[in-house]
């Protein structure tokens, strides 16, 4: 299996703080790869770094072969890279078929002229809805779904483009079992479609049953990487949690 | 559709109905905030982006038109000046680009202040550029030669026709792509970036659009200011928050609300200038209609009520 992503030496400080240091990590095609480390551990800035949102001070992001540092994140999205965000964040005003369309990675400057939601835009979305048990709050406004069906909406919206790389950011956090069971088995049935994953949580039995490898950060850089069943016995990984 | 069409058609036939002067001169006012409120809508409700300095541009298109007419002498025809409203609405959208470009990397309340700067820019500079804009002595310019008895009605009719443009471009920003990538934009920007829409351009474009209308209204203003305009009316922060308060108060982001806000207003302002005299009293129930608004309805009066009814 060949690397799609790799991150080379990357390095990220806001003022005296570090939060990305010097780190290196490939996630390999077709894995659901898991990004663990106690809070402060610097993942949420390592997804800024690889998505674009944010510039490293030093190092380079590879995608898919292709040396990708330093462009926007609406370039990586086009070019199959998206991601979610911790806080669930989909356009709050629009419609749940709206944000879908939203985010299909159109060729926005060709079809700025065609309708809001074309009749093509909303037969896209049927499936994806379906699949994510939205159907029935398809013309809903978004504000007006529980925090965990955003979360599932925002999920479902960033598959629109078609990714080849899916980054999420603590997906089962702040919803209910029920519903982290059901994000498990959204992540299984795309994975299982081809696609890869590279997933932050804190929720270690969703991440133990779900992902493998598992890659350990602390300070900004991997201390430990390896199925689950070797990192859990990984004396760093228990030091870096518990405070060695 | 129809409601439009009904609507357009009652406007049009309102002049015709023998209407004494002074109801006729309250409509072109109102009919010019209508205006007014749509354009602004495009940028301050569409994409969310709160520009104080509309007026900077209304004042820009006023001095254009007083300036194409003040080298004449006198005019025979007195259509023939609207006919520069095109090219004084796409000259001024096109200054509107690059300004956009740089006040549009800021946003929410430090936007707002960039774009009052400017509108304080433009009033300094139509106060001290003699030469060009005659400064506080006014800019003269030959009176348009409509008959006395229905000299409103040119007026009337173009800014109906400005507020017509306005809201079909209103309408079909709304029901295309444009629209759902300038929702985006006020939803969540940088969201909206990382999915690949050009938020950008989608903004810029806005806003060149909106200034664009702004000006053509200012210049229609300013051949119905019977032969001279001043700096202090030409470039108001006045227009600018009435502009602003119409919208709110009608519903950001919707199609009718503008309108709505610029009838409701107005004509309310027209009345209570009337009734409190010439005194500045109005601003006070301006200011006061204001605090009403974000206090019991924030979303606007065309919001609130489609939700109530859902």
């Amino acid at each position: 299996m060949s690397d799609l992503l790799r991150v080379d030496g990357l390095r990220k400080s806001y003022g005296g703080v570090t939060a990305v240091d010097d780190c290196s990590l490939a996630v390999a095609e077709g894995t659901v790869t898991a990004l663990i480390g106690p809070n402060g551990s610097g993942k949420t800035t390592l997804f800024d770094l690889i998505t674009g949102y944010r510039k490293p001070d030093a190092g380079r992001v590879f995608f898919a072969g292709q040396d990708v540092t330093g462009r926007g994140p609406g370039r990586l999205y086009r070019a199959g890279l998206s991601r979610t965000f911790q806080q669930a964040r989909v356009f709050p005003q629009l419609t749940v078929v709206e944000n879908m369309v939203a985010a299909a990675g159109h060729r926005w400057w060709r079809q700025l002229a065609t309708p809001r939601v074309s009749a093509a835009d909303r037969a896209r979305t049927e499936a994806l809805l379906a699949e994510f048990d939205l159907t029935g709050d398809a013309d809903r406004i978004a504000a007006e779904l529980s925090y965990g069906r955003r979360k599932l909406l925002e999920f479902a919206a960033v598959l629109m483009s078609t990714p080849r790389l899916v980054l999420l950011d603590e997906p089962a956090a702040g919803v209910n079992p029920v519903l982290v069971e059901r994000m498990e088995q959204h992540v299984r049935s795309r994975h299982a479609a081809g696609v890869t994953f590279l997933i932050v949580e804190h929720d270690l039995s969703f991440v133990m049953r779900l992902c493998d490898p598992v890659i350990v950060l602390d300070a900004g850089r991997p201390i430990s990487q390896g199925d689950p069943s070797a990192v859990r016995a990984d004396p760093r990984v228990l030091d870096a949690y518990l405070g060695g | 559709m129809i409601r439009g069409a009904v609507f357009v058609v009652t406007l049009a036939v309102l002049p015709l109905l023998g209407l004494p002067h002074w109801v006729l001169n309250m409509l072109v006012f109102v009919l010019m905030f209508a205006a007014l409120a749509s354009a602004w809508n495009l940028v301050g409700g569409l994409t969310g982006y709160p520009s104080l300095g509309h007026a900077a541009f209304f004042g820009i298109g006023a001095y254009a038109f007083a300036l194409l007419l003040h080298r004449q002498t006198e005019i025979t025809d007195g259509w023939q000046p609207f006919a520069w409203l095109p090219a004084i609405g796409v000259g001024t959208a096109l200054i509107g680009v690059p300004i956009a470009a740089i006040a549009m990397r800021t946003r929410a309340d430090v936007f707002a202040i960039v774009t009052i700067t400017l509108l304080f820019v433009v009033q300094t500079l139509a106060f001290n550029l003699h030469g060009l804009t005659g400064g506080a002595q006014g800019l003269s310019f030959p009176v348009a030669p409509f008959p006395a008895d229905t000299f409103e009605r040119p007026f009337y009719y173009v800014l109906l026709g400005l507020l017509v443009l306005a809201m079909l471009l209103t309408f079909g920003t709304l029901r295309s792509k444009v629209g759902l990538a300038l929702a985006t934009v006020r939803g969540d920007e940088d969201k909206a970036r990382g999915l690949g829409i050009p938020v950008g351009g989608a903004k810029v474009l806005a806003f060149a659009v909106s200034v664009g209308l702004t000006a053509m209204v200012g210049a229609v203003w300013a051949y119905y200011q019977v032969g001279i305009i001043y700096p202090q009316f030409a470039v108001d922060p006045l227009v600018t928050i009435a502009m602003v308060l119409m919208v709110f108060l009608g519903g950001r982001g919707t199609l009718w609300g503008p309108v709505l806000g610029a009838f409701v207003l107005e004509t309310g302002q027209q009345y209570l200038a009337y009734e409190l005299g010439a005194s500045q009293f109005y601003l006070i129930a301006y200011a006061m209609i204001f605090l009403l608004i974000m206090l019991f309805l924030p979303r606007g009066v065309l919001p609130s009520l489609a939700g109530r009814l859902r």
